[in-house]
């Protein structure tokens, strides 16, 4: 059963004006900030707090809490993170390229709320559409005086900079954003100290939110944060926006009210997912994104809530649904998303580095037909040896959690799937290759 | 020197370490802040670890150091070398977890290493080696093919880079960054495809390049003039002080079948904390090139080598002749080569059978004895730590290297407030220190303005708001201390040969008059002159720091007879043999013909002197222009102390035998005096050593016994009496295990000899064997009076005032004869602000004509900014024989101006 809940970040991307200034206004558009001016900092953070709204980026903390940690300092920053550089990911590629003013507005207001003077919305670099219409967006708040100095004739200024993104999947890790903000290699920071609420930009307190998650602050300024917490259950407040991608029949985004809907719905619902193709039967699927540990049919009856998933020892994580078929080689969707991360690795720590490199190897060699039997151990113990125990959430060896979600993919390929790893092995070769 | 006479408690003046942790099951006292990794070691649990250096800063990154630490949420894997300890904290190193997970970062980390050990140079010696046996799996479940890239590729003249090697530590790209501040190179690329780079265009060409060699943990960056040179397991090493110039670093000399073959920096906490400067790792190339390897008479156009009984028999002759004519008939120029024993005894010989006070160490080059030796003394860590440190001196990084690296760690990283005062930017402004200038000639003018009462007037070349901040800051130190100026460290040397020395003595007085509680760190820079000066050779001073006069009664009951007057130094020596006033010049290592800034008068005075015996290392200008040439044992060929900047005296050890029948000098001068029927008193080091301990006041409770022993391996700063109070807590050696292992087995400390006792120091000294002088024991100079500072000459609107500084490879003898450096010698310029250039006509990099009193050089101008408009800027001994250097513009006490024309 699907709710009837309104979407929140989306509601505006039917319209073809929907990243301009006039059609933003047309559609509500900046009436949250100008609600929040009037509200005041403090209720700001108190409907916020109310709505309990938790971070869209990827580990799912309260943004709330996440703004009551921010230091004492003179200088503060806020960081809107859109570096979205996940395979599979891309619901904050909507909302950049369909509705830049709101990523703007939900800054403004998160920016209000904390007290900060200036702001950066570091956006992937090859969202080349989304960057320019944010461009063209923040030179369009500028002039319509939701940003810069006393906006919209109150005492408070913000200066806002888009920061395109160079390329590298790493740089949306928080810290690493910071030091590639800085203009330095993006390498992440180690945590603690180097917390962005303690020592973030410049050393000085930060927020990082990521895009998804500015974007519902202006409806629930408008709206307030109770009405926000009423959609939901338990702490798994409010919509979010999926990336449903894979072997199913209607890949794309959908904003669901969380908890309310499951993986069974949002695969196979004809107004979502649309099941699989004729004669296709559901292997697996990755519940919140390529660092997340699959899921099997089993539990498909899940929500779509944090909790729930969190309890079933994955993550809803980034928000991007993988479904994999039963044409689909295990194998290679693990070699695939190891190359992936292997690639990826920014390279300082050798769990990650080393690790990450020496699996791909071993599951592409696996898959060329080169297995051994023990590979399979070894896969394992060299995954204990990134992220020990092989559990979930995982343990860490390394200074940020790239590395320890390279195992969650291989792990799940050789618990769910052992016998079809060992058929590579004995059959000197993927057995799917002719399904394909 | 019996334990008695100077032992004691106070080494124990450490703080209460205040923290409890349990490592592997035993309690463990830690020093709060302290790193995990720090304290395990210190309790005698080795955690293996590769990017952790103990002088930079944790970063975390290699996760070797892995190890179960408890916390609020149960143990977890954490890394050691960041983690602090914390009361209650509990440590399990080598639990079953720990243990895996180290063995996994082990097995990672050879993932991709080459199988290289048998053609690696760090093979033997490589940390890991050594970890993958102590803490690795053991065994290779790696099946597929490793990375490849080409190797070696050569990011700078010196280091070679092997990417196959690398382990991605960052210890180097920090240390270019984070301790010599120079970023010059960085890691490209990411995840296992990263590399260690240049960037384009840019070699990795830094003084310090060496060092990132040295803490490599593996062998990917190898230095060139040491690859395939040795394998460590045939290297025969011992501890010794590197005496390529004055800072006096701690270091090992390697020798491999009897040749030198590395210098590796040891961690002497008060001095160089494990860095060398490139010049000083590899000048020991030079024992091998160009020496003088017995003793030579001048024939026709060359030397004919001669038996030292014959050579002994002629230069004594030619001495003793001098000396029956007269009292000072000789000259005795030099000593900054030699040890400190070496330049007692020369002192000795010259004092009392040559009848000479004509001796200097310097080469009109530096300041005057009674200003270096006479004024309060600082060591280098109370630099770092000053309140305010003033440099009134040259680019301390082309001319004391570990020295500014100290300061600029300082500087850069602990917030020490610097003070530059300079005619020209140096390398500390570039850093961030504060800057203010002065037109050469007018030194004393800016420190009067920056320390007098009166509102300061206007100083030539000084911005008045420079002069306004730099007096604030000068204040404001100058007020915090007991004394006025307590805290304030002065780094003073000689920036300018074209400007007189004088200038520089007159704002040291003044310094020290208005400021009485500041200490001065004196920049000289030769090798051993403050070891030479210290022992009497310059005009005027007896061994341990005592004036002629003030010393005369004790050092006639030591010596016997000394000369009637104060002799003269270089410059006037120089003027006075070439007037034919000198019988005997004697070069003790001294190439005056190369390095005194006016080499036309030393031209004049070798040619007018009756003749010239140089006892000599190398085949220099000048001793290749000698009648005769006695052979001396150079650096890591002879044993005996040094004295660095500081005052600090280290003991230096022979390595290797010298080339030939080249002898240590002190030995030639015992020789010397027997062959002139006279006895100096002392035929081996031990006793030498004694005498100086007994007689020279500034050395008592320093021989080569005290120095000998492992506590004092950093050596001794004279007079003890008066450091050891000062200097409370000295740090312990922190040894980065696995560097080398052989700097690691050098290393059991034993107990330390407490200097602090000045009470012990000051009755009879013990022990020592020998009749001691009779009378008191005379003081030691104080600081000269200042006087009122002169002004320099106006300089008229077509002349640019000259500014002569020294760069780091210059023609010097030792870089000259050091294959490795010599090629890193920079183009001779003169620098100039563009304007000039513009108006000229010339381009950047064209040659110009620099026209001066002396004469006329042809040079490559340089447009720079960071020139002051009224300046020319040139390095000394940069000339070769056909194009002279700017040095042959300097005559007589400048300042010196020149103009710019074309060609
Ligand atoms: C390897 C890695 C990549 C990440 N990439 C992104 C990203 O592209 N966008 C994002 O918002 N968060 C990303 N995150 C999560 C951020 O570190 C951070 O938690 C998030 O931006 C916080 O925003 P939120 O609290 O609003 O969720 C990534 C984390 C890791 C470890
Ligand atoms: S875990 Fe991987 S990506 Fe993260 S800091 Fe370490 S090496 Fe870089
Ligand atoms: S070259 Fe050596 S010191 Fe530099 S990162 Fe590689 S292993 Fe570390
Ligand atoms: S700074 Fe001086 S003493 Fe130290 S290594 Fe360099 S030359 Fe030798
Ligand atoms: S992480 Fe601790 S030594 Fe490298």
């Amino acid at each position: 059963m699907i709710t009837d809940a309104a979407p929140i970040v989306t509601a505006r991307v039917g319209h073809d004006d929907s990243h301009t200034l006039e059609g933003y206004l047309a559609t509500g558009g900046y009436e949250g900030l100008r609600r929040a001016l009037e509200l005041g900092r403090d209720q700001v953070r108190a409907e916020v707090d109310a709505a309990s709204l938790l971070g869209r980026g990827g580990a799912g903390f309260p943004a709330g809490r996440k703004w009551s940690m921010l230091g004492r300092a003179d200088v503060t920053y806020l960081v809107v993170n859109g570096d979205e550089s996940e395979p599979a990911t891309f619901k904050d590629h909507l909302l950049v390229e369909r509705d830049p003013h709101q990523v703007i507005e939900g800054a403004t207001i998160a920016a209000y709320a904390l007290g900060v003077a200036q702001a950066f919305v570091f956006c992937r670099g090859e969202f080349a559409l989304g960057l320019e219409r944010l461009t063209a967006a923040v030179n369009e708040a500028y002039a319509h005086g939701a940003l810069g100095r006393s906006i919209f004739g109150s005492d408070f200024s913000l200066d806002l900079v888009i920061h395109p993104g160079a390329g590298a999947y790493i740089c949306g890790e928080e810290t690493a954003l910071l030091e590639s903000l800085e203009g330095k290699r993006g390498f992440p920071r180690i945590k603690p100290p180097y917390f962005p609420a303690a020592i973030g930009l410049y050393g000085a307190p930060t927020v990082v939110n990521n895009v998804e998650t500015v974007s519902n602050l202006p409806w629930i300024v408008r709206h307030g944060g109770a009405a926000f917490a009423a959609l939901g259950t338990g702490s798994s407040t409010g919509t979010r926006l999926f990336a449903l991608s894979g072997h199913v029949r209607r890949p794309g985004w959908y904003e669901l009210e969380m908890s309310k809907v499951t993986f069974r719905d949002l695969i196979f619902d004809p107004s979502l997912g649309g099941g699989l193709a004729e004669g296709r039967s559901l292997k697996a699927f990755i519940p919140g994104g390529v660092s997340a540990p699959w899921f099997g049919p089993e539990q498909l009856d899940l929500g779509l809530d944090q909790e729930a998933v969190g309890k079933a020892g994955s993550m809803l994580g980034s928000g991007s649904v993988v479904v994999m078929d039963d044409s689909t080689c295990v194998l290679r969707a693990a070699w695939r998303i190891t190359r992936f991360f292997h690639r990826e690795s920014c390279g300082q720590c050798t769990p990650c580095r080393e690790g990450g490199g020496w699996l791909e190897k071993i599951l592409r060699r696996l898959e060329e037909g080169g297995g051994r039997e023990e590979d399979l151990d070894l896969l394992m113990d060299a995954c204990d040896n990134i992220a020990p125990g092989v559990s979930w959430p995982p343990q860490q060896t390394t200074i940020c959690v790239l590395g320890p979600s390279i195992p969650s993919s291989i792990a799940s390929a050789v618990r769910m799937f052992r016998d079809e790893l060992l058929l590579h092995v004995k059959e000197g070769g993927c057995p799917l290759r002719g399904a394909r | 020197m019996s334990e008695t006479a100077v032992g004691g408690a106070g080494a124990s003046a450490e703080e209460a370490p205040t923290v409890s942790v349990t490592i592997d099951g035993v309690a463990v006292s830690a020093r709060p802040g302290e790193l995990v990794i720090e304290a395990a070691e210190r309790a005698g649990v080795f955690v293996p670890r590769f990017c952790y250096h103990p002088r930079m800063d944790p970063v975390g990154v290699c996760r070797m150091c892995l190890v179960e630490i408890s916390g609020p949420r149960g143990f977890s894997l954490q890394p050691s070398c960041y983690v602090r300890v914390a009361d209650g904290q509990e440590v399990r190193t080598s639990s079953e977890k720990a243990r895996k997970a180290q063995e996994g970062v082990l097995e990672f980390l050879l993932v991709n290493h080459p199988l290289d050990c048998p053609v690696c140079d760090k093979g033997g010696e490589c940390p890991l080696q050594d970890q993958a046996l102590t803490h690795g799996p053991g065994d290779t479940r790696f099946v597929e093919e490793k990375r490849h890239w080409a190797k070696p590729i050569e990011i700078s003249p010196l280091v070679y880079l092997d990417r196959e090697r690398c382990i991605q530590c960052s210890r180097c790209t920090r240390f270019a960054d984070e301790v010599a501040g120079e970023a010059l190179i960085d890691f490209a690329f990411r995840g296992d495809a990263i590399e260690v780079a240049t960037f384009p265009s840019r070699p990795f060409s830094s003084y310090f390049s060496g060092n990132t060699v040295q803490i490599c943990p593996v062998g990917a960056l190898t230095a060139a003039p040491y690859r395939f040179a040795s394998r460590p397991w045939d290297l025969e090493q011992v501890e010794t002080t590197c005496t390529s110039c004055a800072v006096g670093c701690r270091i090992v000399a390697q020798s491999s079948a009897g040749k030198l073959v590395r210098y590796l920096g040891v961690d002497a906490d008060p001095v160089n904390q494990s860095w060398l400067c490139d010049r000083g790792r590899y000048g020991f190339e030079a024992n091998g090139e160009g020496r003088v390897s017995s003793p030579s008479r001048r024939k026709g156009e060359g030397h004919e080598a001669i038996r030292w009984p014959e050579a002994l028999r002629q230069v004594a002759g030619a001495l003793q002749a001098a000396a029956a004519a007269g009292e000072g008939r000789v000259g005795v120029l030099g000593g900054a080569r030699l040890t400190n024993e070496d330049a007692y005894a020369w002192a000795k010989l010259a004092r009392t059978v040559l009848r000479t006070d004509h001796v200097d160490a310097q080469l009109d080059d530096g300041l005057p004895a009674a200003t270096v030796l006479g004024l309060p003394r600082a060591t280098i860590d109370e630099a770092v730590h000053a309140r305010l440190v003033v440099t009134l001196a040259g680019d301390l990084r082309e001319e004391l290297p570990v020295l500014y690296l100290r300061l600029r760690r300082a500087l850069a990283h602990d917030g020490l407030a610097v003070l530059e005062c300079s005619s020209v930017p140096q390398a500390l402004s570039a850093e961030g220190a504060t800057r203010v200038g002065y037109l050469p000639g007018e030194v004393a003018r800016l420190v009067g303005a920056l320390t007098g009462d009166a509102e300061p007037g206007e100083v030539p070349g000084a911005d008045r708001s420079g002069v306004v901040t730099a007096r604030r800051m000068l204040a404001a130190a100058a007020a915090g201390g007991a004394t006025r100026g307590e805290g304030v460290v002065v780094v003073l040397g000689r920036p300018n040969l074209a400007e007189p020395a004088v200038g520089y003595a007159e704002a040291a007085a003044l310094l020290h008059a208005a400021l009485p509680g500041a200490r001065f760190l004196p920049a000289l820079r030769r090798g051993n002159v403050h070891g030479a000066l210290e022992m009497g050779l310059a005009p005027g001073v007896l061994p341990g720091r005592v004036g002629l006069e003030e010393g005369r009664a004790w050092y006639e009951s030591a010596w016997g007879n000394l000369p009637g007057a104060t002799g003269r130094g270089a410059r006037e020596l120089l003027e006075a043999a070439a007037a034919g006033e000198l019988d005997v010049l004697v070069l003790l290592g001294a190439d005056p013909l190369a390095d005194l800034p006016d080499p036309d008068l030393a031209r004049r005075a070798l040619e007018g002197v009756g003749s010239v015996v140089a006892v000599a290392s190398h085949w220099d200008a000048s001793s290749s222009a000698a009648q005769l040439v006695l052979p001396a044992a150079a650096a890591d060929e002879r044993s005996g102390s040094t004295t660095n900047l500081e005052g600090r005296v280290t003991r230096v050890a022979q390595k290797v035998v010298p080339p030939g029948t080249a002898w240590p000098a002190w030995t030639i001068a015992v020789a010397l005096a027997a062959e002139m029927g006279d006895d100096l008193g002392f035929d081996n080091l031990e006793t030498l050593s004694a005498e100086i301990e007994r007689v020279a006041p500034s050395q008592r409770g320093i021989d080569l016994d005290v120095l000998g022993r492992p506590a004092h391996r950093d050596g001794l700063v004279a007079p003890i009496a008066a450091v050891g109070v000062r200097v409370g807590r000295r740090g312990p050696r922190l040894i980065d295990p696995i560097a080398t292992p052989g700097i690691a087995s050098v290393e059991e400390q034993g107990a330390p000899l407490v200097v602090g006792d000045a009470v012990a120091l000051g009755g009879q000294p013990a022990g020592i064997a020998g009749a001691g002088p009779t009378g008191s024991r005379p003081p030691l100079l104080g600081p000269p009076a200042s006087s009122v500072p002169a002004t320099a000459p106006r300089l008229d609107a077509y002349s640019l005032r000259l500014v002569v500084g020294r760069t780091l490879y210059d023609r010097g003898t030792l870089v000259a004869a050091s294959p490795s450096l010599a090629p890193l010698r920079p183009e001779a310029t003169v620098r100039v602000h563009p304007s000039v250039l513009e108006r000229l006509g010339v381009r950047d990099g064209e040659p110009v004509r620099v026209t001066g009193p002396g004469g006329a050089v042809e040079l490559a101008a340089s447009a720079d900014e960071a020139v002051a408009r009224d300046l020319a800027v040139a390095t000394a001994r940069l000339g070769t024989g056909e194009r002279p250097g700017i040095e042959s513009l300097v005559a007589g006490e400048g300042p010196i101006d020149v103009r710019l024309e074309t060609i």
